[in-house]
């Protein structure tokens, strides 16, 4: 069977599976007892087993299968998970993640068959089964338990279905006894199709269409909808009214191909139970399959209340009305925005010039305006995701660096559902790593260090995400040691970054931002997590290519918090353009303070250089024209126009020639050869076809 | 840069642009040929290498411009109103605009007709550098530039070579 068609699907979902697999599992390590969890676990599991089958990945399949047996005996209360459990668990997720990485390679799994791993979990299944049996006992006096409501109707308990567990709702009933007393036969019918099937729901509708041609469906477990839907493990039942024997039922369902098998019974009505009698009989799949809606009182009620079980009769929203969508299609998409902004441009810089005054024209010019404004808003909107992805697997890492660095840590994370642009998300994810395995290795302290100042023994690194206004920031920290910034200092002339007389006129701020540097490593020991000398400059570097920038704060002994501001968008933005000379340009809008006009009189000098007095702080002034190797038009004498622009905390006002006004502007690479120069990180078309380039703010102080 | 070098088989028929810069006569693969345009007015860009003239809107692409001229070593380009950017376009798809004094004619041209230039020649004379053949055809001779060594960029490959 060709199934390469499914292997993005398969992908997708496989990470899908394996970061809810190791959520849970962290989850599992802290509260073990948690139901939801471990059922959620092996819904997880069982699923990647399912797909790794169908796929015909079989090492996969075994792995996967055997973390499953582990999880239904925990289900079933056999055993329970110790922590040493949960690093043959976590160990095992390494294995599949091998085997998920080399079919994204080369789409083969590998040869390894991790026979170790393997081992280590029927070794858990074994250990758990004779001693733990006292412990285990509460669990399975609820027999309910393991089926919560919070199970859709696509997931039964174990994915087997059975006709006999069909809830038949009083109207049906009454069809059926109808039925029955006009002498027509009653089946019940449990379906089941090959694991290897791809198509279920079409095999599920040819049984359907062929049953249908001799008799009438009463019901359907699950629902014909859910069928359609794929919502069903390998097996469905159906009630059938017929006139047709026994037999000729069966022979029509096993001529579907990829059906398996099909039971086959005559269903008395009268003796089927109502929905919450059912949920009693039949604890090992029935009230699974119910929809949560109907009865979710009647399991809980039976469950002699296991703490976490019962919590959320809730059900999960049952069709996740999403589409996946190549990025490389929203990038078409975005493009094609990128262009209409720009016609529609062109179009108003063409009726102002043709001096059409039309009030009708401005009208629809302003309507055309709006709309695409919006548009380019959707599409973005489109673009954005959760940063959540990239940070969902930083737990696990502080977990893994709690044991090899021999430290204490804890990692709390808020703002995980901050959005951001799709290409800037894919590329955060290694700055981030950089600097929170920073903080693990040269932030927090040894314990005994910790215990000595005072602090408390677990060491905090947190990750702060949020947005503000048109950025979303970042804030990674720790309550370690803060940064010294002597040693940097003297660090920096050991390894000659700046020489013992630059390095005394440094401020503290300034030492500290030598980090940056590349080459730069203050750890006394390389070790593997982190201290290669690659660290920080890189960290700055991506953000910077991501038009974006990163700043300390820093205080010895109390720790040190790396702030990452990024844009919400890399492609369109609000910019001031402005003339320069004869030149113009487009000065980004996010980091312009205010714009001043300034006295020539009012320049003070400060170690030779020109700043100025704005509001009672002292700014540097900085003349755009001279930066840029252009003349000015202005006349020294007359009033200087200043954009009093932003980097961090840091203010300077950039003299300019002549204001333009604001719009909107889409952001253009320069293209090679041209990109050396630092001060211009694009450019832009204007209205009428030519071009500006676009200052980069952040490289002029 | 090596797609632009001339690589053609023997015997093959091979259009050229020819186009004057100076006083001389190149001729250019017109496969590599994107697009040619009248000079525009082009955007300067700071603190890059004088050669580069800044950048213009090809199609609403941003498309660097640079001067042969400068690049030879030769005077700067008088601008005229026969002066055109022809528009060269890589393998990778970028594309960049070189200025030339005038385009005269299309011609074609056996590729047996060309003689390269050896690799020896060309250190010796400098100012070959920038011709990798030079075709026989009709009317007389004419130079083939090497569109590699035109539009190279010495830091850029230092760079790449340093860091690989």
């Amino acid at each position: 069977m060709d199934v390469s068609q499914y292997l993005s699907v398969f992908l997708d979902e496989a990470k899908e599976h394996l970061q809810s697999l190791n959520d849970n599992i962290m989850i599992l390590e802290q509260d073990p007892e948690n139901e939801d969890c471990i059922n959620e676990i092996f819904r997880s599991a069982h699923s990647m087993k399912g797909m790794a089958g169908t796929m015909g990945y079989t090492r996969m399949q075994n792995l996967t299968h055997d973390m499953e047996d582990v999880f239904s005996d925990v289900r079933g209360g056999k055993i329970k998970i110790k922590s040493a459990d949960i690093d043959v668990l976590l160990q095992c997720l390494d294995a599949i993640q091998g085997y998920v990485d080399n079919i994204t390679e080369n789409q083969d799994e590998g040869t390894d068959e991790h026979k170790d791993i393997i081992k280590a979990l029927a070794d858990i299944r074994n250990g758990g089964g004779g001693g733990e049996a006292a412990s285990a006992a509460p669990a399975e006096s609820a027999p309910a338990a393991e089926a919560t409501p919070a199970d859709g109707p696509a997931e039964g308990a174990d994915g087997s279905s059975d006709y006999r567990a069909i809830r038949l709702d009083p109207s049906v009933k009454s069809t059926l006894e109808e039925a029955k007393s006009q002498g027509k036969k009653i089946y019940g019918v449990t379906v089941h199709i090959q694991e290897s099937c791809i198509l279920k729901a079409a095999r599920g509708f040819l049984v359907f269409k062929g049953l249908e041609e001799i008799g009438e469906i009463a019901v359907s477990e699950p629902n014909t909808q859910d069928i359609e839907d794929e919502k069903f493990d390998f097996s469905f039942s159906l009630i059938l009214i017929t006139d047709e024997s026994k037999e000729k039922v069966e022979e029509i369902v096993k001529s579907v191909s990829e059906v398996e098998g099909c039971e086959c019974g005559e269903y008395d009505p009268s003796g089927a139970k109502a929905p919450e009698e059912k949920a009693e009989a039949a604890p090992q799949g029935a009230p699974a399959a119910a929809p949560a809606a109907t009865t979710p009182a009647a399991p809980a009620a039976n469950k002699p209340a296991p703490a976490a079980g019962g919590k959320k009769p809730v059900g999960k929203p049952v069709v996740n009305r999403t589409v996946r969508v190549d990025i490389e299609k929203l990038d078409v998409l975005m493009n094609l925005v990128s262009e209409l902004i720009i016609a529609k441009n062109s179009l108003i810089s063409a009726a102002n010039t043709s001096g059409v005054s039309n009030s009708n024209v401005n009208e629809q010019i302003e309507y055309l305006e709006s709309v695409t404004t919006n548009l380019h808003e959707s599409v973005m909107k489109v673009r954005m995701v959760p940063i959540e992805s990239v940070l969902q697997k930083f737990p696990r890492m502080i977990r893994d660096l709690n044991k090899t660095l021999g430290k204490k840590m804890e990692l709390t994370m808020t703002g995980e559902d901050t959005e951001m642009d799709r290409t800037v998300v894919d590329e955060i994810g290694d700055p981030l790593m950089h600097l929170i395995r920073n903080s693990a290795d040269h932030g927090i302290e040894s314990a005994d260090l910790r215990a000595q100042r005072g602090k408390p023994e677990v060491g905090q690194i947190f990750l702060h995400a949020f947005q503000d206004g048109n950025s979303v920031v970042i804030e990674v920290g720790d309550d370690g040691n803060g940064i010294d910034a002597e040693a940097v200092k003297n660090k920096a002339i050991e390894k000659g970054v700046v020489s013992p007389d630059q390095a005394a006129l440094l401020t503290e701020k300034q030492c500290v931002e030598l980090l940056f540097h590349p080459g730069f490593s203050t750890a006394k020991q390389v070790s593997e997590i982190s201290g290669r000398g690659v660290g920080l400059d890189v960290v700055k570097s991506k953000v910077e290519s991501l038009s974006g920038e990163v700043t300390v704060k820093t205080k010895l002994g109390e720790g040190s918090t790396w702030v990452i501001r990024l844009p919400l968008t890399l492609a369109i933005i609000q910019a001031l353009m402005v003339i320069i000379g004869e030149e113009k340009y487009a000065i980004p809008l996010d980091s312009i303070q205010s714009i001043e006009d300034v006295s020539p009189s009012d320049i003070k000098f400060v170690e030779n250089k020109e700043v100025i007095n704005l509001r009672g702080s002292v700014l540097p002034l900085i003349r755009l024209n001279e930066v840029l190797d252009t003349e000015s038009t202005k006349n020294p004498d007359e009033d200087m126009v200043v954009v009093i622009a932003r980097k961090g905390d840091q203010l300077a006002g950039l003299v300019i020639d002549e204001l333009m006004g604001q719009q909107e502007i889409v952001i253009k690479p320069l293209g090679k050869y041209t990109n050396k120069c630092k001060l211009i990180s694009g450019a832009t078309i204007l209205g009428d076809g030519e071009i500006a380039l676009i200052l980069d703010t952040n490289s002029i102080f | 840069m090596n797609e632009l070098r001339d690589s053609a088989d023997v015997g093959e028929l091979i259009q050229y642009i020819v186009i004057k810069i100076d006083d001389e006569q190149y001729g250019i693969n017109i496969k590599f040929i994107d697009n040619i345009v009248r000079m525009q007015q082009i955007t300067r860009v700071p603190q890059v290498d004088e050669y580069l003239k800044g950048v213009i809107n090809i199609r609403g692409e941003i498309v660097p411009v640079m001067s042969v001229r400068m690049k030879m070593g030769l005077a700067e380009d008088v601008i005229t109103n026969k002066s055109r950017i022809i528009i060269l376009k890589t393998e990778t798809g970028d594309l960049v605009g070189i200025i030339v004094d005038q385009v005269n004619q299309v011609l074609t041209i056996d590729s047996n007709n060309v003689e390269k230039v050896r690799y020896d020649d060309k250190k010796a004379k400098s100012n070959a550098t920038f011709v990798s053949g030079v075709g026989h055809y009709d009317g007389g001779l004419v130079s083939i530039l090497d569109l590699e060594a035109v539009v190279s960029d010495k830091e850029a490959k230092e760079k790449a070579s340093n860091a690989s």
